[in-house]
C-alpha cells in the first residue's frame, strides 16, 4: 500500500480552507483518508489504473482557479441549432455574468445554500474521488426546478476548462427537480489548453414524484485530460431519469453512472457512445440500483475502439429483495479496428427478488467483412462502406438522444469521425 | 464481354475451381448447374471479388480489362452485378440512403452526373414497379426483417437501379415460391438487352422455365464438365446429376 503518496498528491488540496459544508466535508475528509485513492489492485478501479497516471502525471495537485472568458468565447463555443437557456463553468466555478436567467429555475452558488445535503445521494464512501471532491471542492452550483414546471428548452451546462501545471478542477452540481417537472441538460465542457489536467466531477440529482430528467453529455475532452466524474440519481415514483453519455476524447476517462430508483413505475435508461483511438482509455462504469417493484431499466453501451485506445465497461444492477416485477436490460457492443484496442466488459448483475427480468449481453468484435463486401458490391467505395457500417452501429445509441439540436450535432461529430458523410 | 480462361482459386488453401473457362457475349444468358459443392457460388464470389477466395491462375477479361486486379467496387462500377444468393442485413443503414449513394457512385465513375433526391426518387419509383416491391420496405434498414423472397426481390431491385452490363445471379431461385420466382424472373428478363448479359448460377432447372438461358454449363469438382442449350437442363431436371459425376469420375480413374 502506497497510501501515504496518495495522501500527498492531495495534500495541499486538504489543508487548504473551503468555507460551508464544514459536517460534509469533515466527513468526506475522513473518509478519503480512509480508503486512499484505489490501489493498483482495488475491484473497482482493476482496468483503470488512474491512480498511478495522476502520480506520474501531477507531482502535485492544487485547486484550479476560475479565469474569464468573454461572452463572445462563450457564444462560439455553443453548438449550432442550439436554443435555450446557457450556465457556464470556468474550471468548474459557476459564472453567473455569462449564463442566461431561465424563467421557473433556481439557481445559485452551491455556497448560499448551505443546507443542501450533499453527498447524501453520491456517498463519499463508495468512492474515494467522490469523497475527495466532497472534503475539497472551491464552490458548486445549486439548481431546483419547481414541481409542475417544464422547462421546454435544454439547459447547456458549459463548461471551459484551463490548466496552469498541476491544478484539479472539481465541479460540484446539485440539482433537484420537484413533482412532476421535466428537464434536459446538455452537460458539454471545452477544453482551452493542450497541457494535462484533471476533472474531479460530482453531479447529484434528486427527482421528485413523476419528474422528468434528460441528462445528456459529450465528453470531448483534450488528449491530455484525466477525468473521474461521479453523476448520480435518485428518482421517486413515477418518475423517468434517460441519460445519453457521447465520449470521443480524453487521455484516461472514468465515467461513474449510478441510478437509484427508489419508487414504482419508474424508468431509467442509460445509453454511452465512446469512439476511441491513440491512447485513450476509457471507463464506463454503471450501477442500477432495484429498490421498489414495478420499474424498468434499459442500458445501451456501445463502442468502436481503434488504435491503442482502450474501453471498460462495468454494468452494476441490483434488484432488491422488494423490487418484485422489474425489468432491467442491459447490453454493451463493442467493434474493435486495431489489433491494439482492447475492451474489458463485465456485466455484474445481484437479483435477490425472484419475479423479475432481467438480461445482459455484451459483444466484441471486428467489423462485419461480408457486409462490407455487399456494399462494396454494390459500387460504394471501401472507406465509406467501413463508415457505413460504423455509424450504423453508432446510430443506435445516438438516436435516444431527443434533443433533435444535439442530436444534431452529435451525429455531425461522430460522422466526421468515423468518415460516414452521407 | 467477359472472357475467362483457366481460373483457378482456392480458399484456405483448399482449391474450388480448377480451370474453368467461359466466354459471355452481350445479349446472352448463360445457366451454371452443378450439384452442391462443385463451386457455382465460389465462381460468382470470385467475379465480385470477395476477398476470401485467392486466385491462383488463370485470367478474368471483362470488356478488355482484367477484372481481377480492380477492387469489388470497382467491379461494380465498371458493370459486373452479384445477386446474392443470402443478401446480407445490415440494420441502422436506411435502403434509400445506401441505394442512393451506390448510384451515385456508379454514376461518378461512369464520368455521370450524380442523381439529385428528385431524379433518383423518380428513378426508384420506375424501377420498383420492375419487382413489385413495397416502398415500405425501402424506408426500412437495409433487408433487416425481410422474408427471404423480399430480400431476393431487392436484389433484383438494386440491379435495375444500378443498370450492370453483366449480371451474375447466385442461387437467386433458391426459398423462393412460385409467385416470388415469377416475379424476380420477370424482372430479370425486363432489365435484359442485346448489351447486357446475365450468369444464372442455379441447383435446380425451375428457374430456367422463367429467365430462358441460351447456354447451360454443368460445373463439377470446380470444372465445366458439359455445356449445352437449355435442352441440358431439362435432361438435368430429369436425371439428375449423377450420370453426369459417372461419366467424369470414371474419366479420371481411367
Amino acid at each position: 500500500m502506497n497510501t501515504l503518496i496518495k495522501q500527498d498528491l492531495f495534500e495541499e488540496l486538504l489543508e487548504s480552507a473551503h468555507s460551508g459544508f464544514e459536517n460534509s466535508r469533515s466527513e468526506a475528509k475522513t473518509s478519503y483518508l480512509v480508503q486512499g485513492l484505489p490501489a493498483p489492485k482495488a475491484e473497482e478501479y482493476k482496468f483503470t489504473g488512474i491512480t498511478k497516471k495522476l502520480e506520474q502525471t501531477f507531482p502535485q495537485l492544487s485547486s484550479a482557479q476560475p479565469f474569464e472568458v468573454s461572452a463572445e468565447t462563450v457564444k462560439s463555443a455553443v453548438f449550432e441549432g442550439f436554443s435555450g437557456d446557457i450556465l457556464v463553468f470556468t474550471n468548474g466555478k459557476f459564472q453567473p455574468s455569462l449564463s442566461t436567467i431561465i424563467d421557473g429555475l433556481e439557481v445559485s452558488l452551491l455556497s448560499e445554500k448551505p443546507e443542501t445535503p450533499i453527498g447524501s445521494i453520491a456517498k463519499p464512501g463508495k468512492d474515494a474521488f467522490c469523497a475527495l471532491n466532497q472534503a475539497t471542492f472551491e464552490d458548486g452550483i445549486f439548481i431546483s426546478v419547481p414541481k409542475k414546471t417544464q422547462i421546454e428548452k435544454p439547459i447547456l451546462l458549459l463548461s471551459f476548462n484551463k490548466e496552469n501545471a498541476g491544478s484539479v478542477i472539481q465541479p460540484r452540481v446539485w440539482i433537484e427537480v420537484g413533482d412532476f417537472a421535466e428537464l434536459t441538460f446538455i452537460d458539454q465542457s471545452i477544453n482551452l489548453s493542450e497541457s494535462p489536467y484533471f476533472i474531479n466531477k460530482v453531479v447529484e440529482i434528486k427527482g421528485a414524484h413523476n419528474s422528468h430528467v434528460h441528462y445528456y453529455r459529450l465528453q470531448h475532452e483534450g488528449k491530455n485530460a484525466f477525468e473521474v466524474s461521479t453523476i448520480e440519481t435518485d428518482i421517486q415514483k413515477d418518475s423517468k431519469f434517460a441519460s445519453v453519455t457521447i465520449s470521443l476524447s480524453g487521455e484516461m476517462i472514468r465515467n461513474n453512472l449510478s441510478l437509484n430508483i427508489l419508487g414504482g413505475n419508474s424508468e431509467g435508461n442509460m445509453y454511452g457512445l465512446y469512439l476511441l483511438n491513440g491512447k485513450t482509455h476509457m471507463d464506463n462504469h454503471t450501477n442500477v440500483d432495484h429498490t421498489v417493484p414495478h420499474a424498468e431499466s434499459n442500458e445501451l453501451y456501445k463502442g468502436i475502439l481503434d488504435d491503442q485506445s482502450r474501453g471498460v465497461f462495468n454494468g452494476k444492477i441490483f434488484v432488491r429483495q422488494d423490487a418484485q416485477k422489474t425489468n432491467a436490460f442491459q447490453q454493451n457492443n463493442n467493434i474493435l479496428l486495431s489489433e491494439d484496442a482492447t475492451v474489458n466488459t463485465k456485466p455484474q448483475l445481484e437479483i435477490w427478488a425472484d419475479d423479475v427480468k432481467c438480461s445482459h449481453g455484451c459483444t466484441t468484435g471486428q467489423l462485419d467483412e461480408e457486409a462490407l463486401f455487399y456494399l462494396q458490391a454494390r459500387g460504394i467505395g471501401k472507406d465509406q462502406a467501413r463508415g457505413f457500417l460504423l455509424y450504423a452501429f453508432a446510430g443506435e445509441v445516438l438516436e435516444h438522444i431527443e434533443e433533435e439540436s444535439f442530436r444534431t450535432f452529435c451525429t455531425e461529430l461522430v460522422q466526421a469521425r468515423l468518415g460516414s458523410k452521407l | 464481354m467477359l472472357s475467362i480462361k483457366n481460373l483457378h482459386a482456392s480458399i484456405e488453401g483448399t482449391p474450388i475451381l480448377r480451370g474453368i473457362n467461359l466466354e459471355v457475349k452481350a445479349g446472352e444468358v448463360h445457366a451454371i448447374m452443378g450439384p452442391n459443392g462443385s463451386g457455382k457460388s465460389t465462381l460468382a464470389s470470385v467475379l465480385a471479388g470477395r476477398e476470401e477466395y485467392e486466385v491462383t491462375e488463370g485470367e478474368v477479361i471483362f470488356k478488355g480489362k482484367n477484372l481481377l486486379e480492380l477492387a469489388p467496387e470497382d467491379r461494380a462500377r465498371e458493370g459486373v452485378f452479384l445477386a446474392f444468393q443470402y443478401p446480407v442485413e445490415i440494420p441502422g443503414v436506411s435502403s434509400t440512403n445506401f441505394l442512393r449513394t451506390a448510384v451515385n457512385q456508379v454514376r461518378e465513375y461512369r464520368g455521370q452526373e450524380p442523381l439529385d433526391a428528385v431524379k433518383f426518387l423518380t428513378m426508384m419509383k420506375e424501377k420498383m414497379k420492375l419487382v413489385e416491391i413495397d416502398q415500405k420496405l425501402l424506408s426500412r434498414s437495409l433487408n433487416e426483417g425481410f422474408s427471404g423472397g423480399e430480400k431476393k426481390r431487392n436484389e433484383i431491385f438494386q440491379m435495375a437501379m444500378l443498370e450492370p452490363t453483366l449480371s451474375i445471379l447466385d442461387e437467386t431461385d433458391s426459398g423462393l415460391d412460385i409467385d416470388a420466382l415469377r416475379i424476380v424472373s420477370n424482372g430479370v428478363n425486363q432489365l435484359k438487352s442485346d448489351k447486357t448479359a446475365t450468369i444464372v448460377v442455379t441447383h435446380y432447372q425451375r428457374l430456367l422455365d422463367y429467365i430462358v438461358p441460351d447456354f447451360v454449363h454443368v460445373l463439377y469438382k470446380g470444372r465445366i464438365v458439359k455445356s449445352g442449350t437449355k435442352e441440358l437442363a431439362m435432361e438435368l431436371e430429369e436425371k439428375g446429376y449423377d450420370w453426369i459425376k459417372e461419366a467424369v469420375d470414371s474419366e479420371a480413374t481411367v
